[in-house]
């Protein structure tokens, strides 16, 4: 079948593009929609791979929700990115350097496939074969037996980081005059309605009194 | 109210659901529209609606150009320009009411002394473009012979009150 | 040349005559949806609703396409073109795409994924794209506050669906619609159907509020909010980019109501065992479902004023969160310590 090729190279030339344009775009918020075509590419890939799971979480993960806040900052920002963008031929050597050693790493590992096979099979060692159940179970299995540790780990860390920003952000001020939902929700016809027969010329305060 | 009752209250959605129910009661009243333009609702005879200028039963235009609706107008909408009429009695020549500045106060019925610009029963006159709101005499005129039984009708409903 | 034919030509012919199966009844549910909505309102209000255009004004939906159509699209001047186009374009589609795995009936699907409930999840969740992007780039202040709005609105109510959605897939054991439907096809004691909507009403509540606040509906329509921000996100658009719009808010509440009806209804399934009812074809009895839970937007919609922008904030971090939450850890309980744990 010659389709999965043809959409293979079709993600991957959009992916590459849209990323180039992340960098290039003189709009900001452009540069934001362009990553999210590339995290949909992305996703596009993983697909093809057959890991479907992966990539609906990649979709509700990253374009639902990191994306969204991304978008959210940067309308609300209103950077001039011209003037910023003036200084970054300064830079240039310092990220060189960052995309050599990461491009250093990528040959790395997938050289060391090609250099030794057996190296492929220890690292996919935990993964029974793919035949009988689909890739999201199995990605539950790995993920809560064999590394249940560090899954439960990354969550404690998430959990303190999300704690650490409400007590950081989060001020009590006195004297502040606040809402309470659920007092005002209790309220009852009965108790805040009196009816009240009142004589001619008495007034309410004449009959509570008696 | 006892704890547990204000929680039952809250977690049933009791008052949300009490709020439905009364929308669903009223889905199967009877709809209270009046089916504009096949039904319309009753008018007062003191309805100020379109402009009309009436004539004497004889036939004779009953304005004689005092301008007092043109005085007492507060948006300045009527223009009158007169001038003796041959037979030597004092008509006007430009009679224009701009019905796109009127706010329909009724002050030029009320000075007129011989009930002759009056505001009619009719409220459907829109039109499509600005020019055609820009009334003239004949206008006026024709206004008045298409609605002075209408209009002769609510004065004289009017009059034990004038 | 047979192997071309009977390997792309073929299916691609069948896919699209059942994308268009799909979505033609669907743009006409939309269609119609607007009219049942202006005549639900109007009975509730004691109105008549349109009543002109046609018997019992049955056409107007037609009409008003037919008026936008001829109406001239206005892009303001300080407006980022390309993103003012692409918004209304990206919700219509949103709204429209996530019925590919919609199933109307066992095996009548157009694609029976594995991940279907996720993916509706991501469609879902990328709704919130279209509203954003309409208000930034209309270049207009009330329109960017919608946008804001709904952003954090949408991203707030995501979180309790999810659980919900999480609460659901326990009681399946599958990520299947298929699948979870099917673990809802029993009855207890012989005669009440074993739809999720029983034993997880309170998530089948939350679902459902999330869902409108999802969609941007009444009594959670902030993000249009026409007394304080005139129509919200949408205030530049006209004409057609307008009425995608319309067609994109319409499509998803419709999308809602069918997730309703599969997870917590039941789909396709008959609700009494019995002989008449089970002759009745189960698309039939979905539709029925969808139309049910579709009115209830309309109903809701008619009684309930609308949300303080805190007030919707304080129901969704601090009511449905925690709520679906602690249901979350008693059906997981539950489940486990009976031994009910669905095994796939």
């Amino acid at each position: 079948m010659i389709l999965p090729a043809i959409m293979f190279y079709l993600f991957s030339a959009v992916a590459i593009a849209s990323g180039v344009m992340v960098v290039s775009a003189r709009n900001p918020v452009h540069s934001v929609l362009f990553l999210i075509l590339a995290f949909f590419n992305a996703a596009g890939l993983f697909v093809l791979m057959g890991a479907e799971f992966l990539a609906m979480i990649l979709v509700i993960v990253y374009v639902g929700a990191v994306a969204v806040l991304f978008l959210f900052v940067v309308m609300m920002l209103d950077i001039d990115f011209a003037q910023l963008r003036t200084g970054a031929m300064k830079y240039l050597p310092v990220g060189l350097v960052v995309g050599l050693i990461l491009l250093a790493e990528l040959v790395l590992v997938f050289g060391s496939w090609a250099i030794a096979p057996q190296v492929a099979s220890v690292v996919a060692a935990p993964l029974p074969a793919a035949s009988g159940f689909s890739n999201t179970r199995a990605l539950g299995d790995l993920l809560y037996t064999r590394y249940f540790f560090a899954f439960q780990v990354a969550g404690m860390i998430l959990l303190v980081a999300m704690i650490g920003a409400i007590v950081l952000t989060l001020r009590h001020r006195a004297g502040v005059r606040r809402q309470v939902i659920a007092e005002q929700l209790a309220r009852q016809r009965a108790e805040t309605i009196a009816v009240v027969k009142v004589r001619v010329g008495a007034g309410i305060d004449a009959e509570a009194a008696e | 109210m006892s704890l547990f009752s204000r929680g039952a209250r809250g977690l049933l959605l009791t008052e949300l659901l009490s709020g439905m129910a009364l929308t669903l009661r009223y889905m199967f009243k009877t709809p209270v529209t009046v089916n504009y333009p096949y039904e319309k609702g009753p008018l007062s005879p003191r309805f100020r609606g379109e402009h009309a200028l009436r004539r004497y039963p004889n036939g004779e235009e009953r304005c004689i150009a005092c301008k007092l609706c043109e005085a007492i107008c507060p948006a300045l909408a009527i223009t009158i320009e007169a001038e003796p009429r041959e037979d030597g009695s004092r008509r006007t020549t430009r009679y224009d009411i701009d019905m796109t500045k009127c706010i329909y106060c009724g002050y030029c019925q009320e000075a007129c002394p011989v009930d002759a610009i009056v505001e009619g029963p009719n409220f459907e006159f829109a039109a499509e473009t600005r020019e055609e709101l820009f009334y003239d005499k004949d206008k006026l005129l024709a206004n008045g012979d298409r609605w002075e039984a209408e209009i002769a009708k609510s004065l004289s409903l009017e009059a034990p009150y004038r | 040349m047979a192997e071309f034919w009977h390997g792309y030509v073929w299916p691609t012919i069948i896919v699209v005559a059942e994308i268009l199966c799909v979505l033609v009844p669907l743009l006409l549910t939309i269609a119609y949806y607007t009219y049942a909505e202006r005549k639900v309102l109007a009975f509730a209000q004691l109105r008549k609703g349109p009543n002109v255009v046609g018997p019992f004004g049955l056409l107007q939906p037609i009409a008003d396409a037919i008026k936008m159509l001829w109406k001239e699209t206005i892009i303001p001047s300080g407006a980022n073109r390309v993103i003012f186009i692409a918004a209304p374009i990206v919700t219509v589609a949103l709204a429209l795409v996530a019925w590919a795995v919609i199933p109307f009936d066992q095996g009548m699907v157009i694609s029976n994924i594995n991940v279907g409930i996720l993916y509706l999840f991501a469609i879902s969740s990328l709704s919130v794209y279209g509203t954003i992007m309409a208000g930034w780039a209309s270049n207009s202040r009330y329109a960017f506050l919608g946008a804001l709005r709904s952003a954090a609105q949408m991203v707030s109510y995501e979180v309790s669906i999810g659980f919900v959605l999480v609460t659901v897939l326990l009681c399946a054991g599958s990520l299947n619609l298929t699948d979870i439907v099917m673990a809802q096809d029993h009855y207890w004691l012989g005669f009440i159907p074993g739809w999720f909507v029983i034993p997880l009403l309170p998530m089948a509540v939350v679902f459902f509020v999330s869902g409108l606040a999802e969609t941007n509906r009444a009594p959670f329509d902030l993000a249009e909010g026409e007394s304080e921000l005139v129509a919200g996100f949408h205030v530049e658009y006209s004409a057609m980019t307008w009425l995608l719009f319309f067609m994109g808010e319409y499509g998803n509440m419709i999308l809602v109501c069918a997730m309703t009806s599969i997870l917590f209804l039941g789909g396709w399934l008959s609700p009494i065992p019995l002989e008449p009812f089970t002759w009745i074809p189960g698309p039939i009895w979905l539709i029925a479902k969808i139309l049910f839970v579709m009115f209830l937007f309309l109903w809701v919609r008619a009684t309930f004023p609308r949300f303080r922008y805190d007030q919707l904030m304080r129901l969704g971090w601090k009511v449905f969160l925690p709520l679906s939450l602690f249901w979350l850890v008693l059906t997981a309980g539950v489940l486990t310590a009976m031994g009910w744990v669905p095994s796939h």
